[in-house]
């Protein structure tokens, strides 16, 4: 194996873990709220179609991309409002989102069907993009990657460095707490709840325009799940996230060149490997029971009532 | 979190309709919640047929009417609804307990795979191969959540996330049989399996229909569920664990015996719903013997109240909006996945009918709104 085939596994590791990482992040915050939305899937696969069909519709893939978020941020307001108005059980309530998220999508997505859209730009950093293998490795990706490493540090600096971070977990830990020290508790809910909705939208809008660019019904494959359990597997901390979604990537991108390898395995069972790697992942880190209670935000999926 | 404030939304305080908590929650709105869901959801196909330049009225004969017109179409009813119910009889015994097996999906694949093998390879059987073959599809579906149940009570991992990444794994061994190994040779390179013989396929309840003897087993079950969830003691244990963890652990009740038995009941009746698909309506294996009723009864189970007869009920509303889809999708050239929209839009209905189980909407005058948000009794709650 040459280099070139090295940079090339490298690179594709990167994409793939982006729409992991960008998901992700926005979950962690509004989990950190003390939100459980398990209608992650749903809400990719709706920002999935529609950064496809305003992309192709408009030309235009950045309006594709605020479509994304938007139509991400609006699922996840339609959760806010029967998870923190009307005190609605939240897992259900996820359940219910996911499910109508892949209804939706592929309803408003059967026109846009075998469509071509054109892949979005690589964007190489000036000079650095010239640098011998660390350049290729490193520097030629399109926006949204670098996008989600930006993410990732501002995610990272809002949770621990802000006020309204700092808010923002103790509503997570003890929101009656916070809501007797005068925090708007369902008013930051709200925020961070539509924030994982945004972020989710623009992963799955990762998907249908950089990754794989058309769109498929459910073509997210089970992404939105796997970032649940991500975000448990970073044991809700935004570093283990990024490294987390790197690994998971790893595992996708392995099965894709595992035969060109020369492994002489079934491609159904190498198609296997993430859904495996997830559960495992998941037996790791919850085979002690002290490391999620110590970790996972104290209210999670609870509903809070201000008046209660 | 609970009782106290009279202002159940805060939001509203401006509002004249304001949400009130009941003092106890509301039977009648315990059951008349799911049919405002359904009648919510016709309303809202109503709105979304007329937005797409249909005849509303038309469509909806199409969709809601025509498909259960003819005594075929009434078969086709209840042949829909027999693996949903299945499903969904054995999930809402786990949601009971706060156990949420959301990969029903994965084990119906897996028990038509078992069911399947035992139909394909196992020859010689005569009248025995049906049994035999729902008896492997059960096992086959109860092995397959029996790994989510030891995961979970050994390792603490979510069985959310557990049976739900099986989902995927079991429709990939699916098609890596019927690609691969279990595929017909003189099938035409088609990914599926030989058809079954005569004496692998469920007897028909009538010449006419293609409705099959699961669906009277789907109600027995029925039957044997409701026994189970309010007449057994390891019912009472789970419904206990599902209304008040602590006290059923103060009482001594296993959490781990409830979360096998929970994935373990809804594995097998999810796997006894696959092998009746293969070994029913379709008669072979192949790649998508199932449009996501694993999922679907998942709807099915919360729209039936958790209660086996609401259950049968759900089942029958779900598996008409299966076949309006279908309908629809050849006489009004809407896309199959209308059916997905109109079941993810009822559970949200539902959900949200739900709140006047335990709330009611009053009119207020503005004025009496003001003046009572003065007087509440906790000071936190004034806000100006």
């Amino acid at each position: 194996m040459n280099i070139d085939t090295l940079i090339l596994i490298f690179a594709s590791t990167v994409a793939a873990a982006t729409p992991l990482i960008l998901a992700a992040l926005g979950v962690l915050v509004n989990e950190r709220a003390g939100v459980l939305n398990l209608g992650v899937e749903g809400m990719m696969l709706v920002g999935a179609v529609t950064a496809f069909g305003v992309g192709v519709t408009s030309g235009s893939l950045f309006l594709g991309y605020v479509a994304a978020m938007s139509a991400g941020a609006a699922m996840a307001l339609l959760f806010g409002l029967l998870t923190l108005t009307l005190q609605t059980n939240q897992v259900a309530t996820g359940l219910a989102l996911a499910l109508f998220g892949v209804g939706l999508s592929a309803f408003v997505g059967q026109p846009f069907v075998g469509l071509p859209i054109e892949r979005v730009p690589a964007v190489p950093i000036p000079l650095l993009a010239d640098i011998p293998v660390l350049g290729p490795a490193l520097f030629r990706y399109d926006l949204l990657v670098y996008l989600s490493i930006a993410l990732y540090a501002a995610v990272s600096w809002f949770l621990y460095r802000s006020a309204a971070g700092l808010r923002l977990r103790a509503i997570g830990e003890a929101p009656g707490v916070a809501h007797s020290l005068g925090y708007p508790v369902v008013r930051i809910r709200y925020l961070a709840v539509m924030f994982g909705g945004a972020t989710s939208g623009l992963a799955g809008a990762y998907l249908s325009t950089a990754l794989t660019p058309m769109w498929v019904e459910g073509m997210s494959a089970g992404r939105g799940w796997i970032v649940l359990a991500l975000v448990v597997f970073a044991t809700w901390r935004p570093l283990r996230v990024l490294l987390g979604a790197y690994l998971f990537g790893g595992v996708t991108v392995l099965q894709l060149h595992a035969q060109g390898l020369g492994v002489d395995v079934p491609s159904e069972f190498l198609s296997m490997l993430p859904y495996l790697a997830t559960i495992v992942v998941l037996v790791l880190i919850c085979r002690n029971p002290k490391t999620i209670l110590l970790n996972q935000p104290a209210s999670l999926g609870r509903s809070f009532h201000p008046d209660g | 979190m609970d009782g106290g404030g009279i202002r159940a939304v805060s939001a509203m305080n401006n509002w004249p309709w304001r949400l009130e908590r009941r003092a106890e929650p509301s039977i009648a709105m315990k059951f008349a919640s799911p049919l405002i869901a359904a009648v919510a959801m016709l309303v809202t196909g109503f709105i979304l047929f007329s937005a797409l330049g249909l005849s509303p009225l038309s469509a909806f004969r199409t969709f809601f009417i025509e498909p259960v017109a003819s005594t075929y179409g009434f078969g086709e009813l209840l042949l829909k609804s027999t693996p949903l119910m299945l499903c969904a009889l054995g999930l809402s015994i786990g949601f009971r307990a706060n156990v949420w097996n959301i990969g029903a999906e994965g084990q119906l694949i897996v028990g038509a795979l078992a069911g399947g093998a035992i139909a394909l390879f196992v020859d010689g059987l005569g009248g025995f191969a049906i049994p035999l073959m729902l008896l492997a599809g059960i096992l086959g579906g109860m092995a397959w959540a029996a790994i989510a149940a030891f995961l979970r009570t050994r390792f603490h991992t979510s069985e959310i996330l557990v049976t739900l990444m099986l989902v995927y794994i079991a429709q990939l061994l699916l098609s890596y049989f019927v690609h691969g190994p279990w595929r017909d040779p003189a099938g035409f390179n088609f990914p599926q399996s030989q058809s079954f013989d005569e004496n692998e396929l469920l007897p028909l309840l009538a010449e006419t229909v293609r409705v099959n003897i699961a669906f009277l087993i789907a109600l027995a079950l029925a039957g044997v569920a409701w026994f189970f969830v309010s007449r057994t003691f390891a019912g009472y244990r789970m419904r206990v664990a599902g209304l008040a963890p602590a006290a059923a652990a103060y009482a001594g009740y296993g959490e781990k015996r409830n979360i096998w038995l929970a994935l373990l009941i809804g594995g097998g009746m999810a796997g006894l719903a696959g092998v009746s698909e293969v070994a029913g309506p379709i008669g072979l294996l192949s790649p998508d013997i199932s449009p996501g009723y694993g999922f679907a009864a998942i709807i099915v189970a919360f729209v039936g109240r958790l209660h086996p007869i609401g259950v049968v009920l759900a089942s029958l509303l779900m598996s008409l909006l299966y076949l309006g889809g279908e309908a629809a999708q050849i006489d009004l050239q809407l896309p199959a996945s209308v059916t997905g929209l109109f079941q993810g839009v009822l559970l949200f209905y539902l959900l949200a009918a739900d709140l006047l189980i335990t709330y009611r909407i009053r009119r207020a005058r503005p004025d009496v709104v003001a003046a009572e948000a003065i007087k509440v009794d906790n000071p936190v709650n004034v806000q100006t």
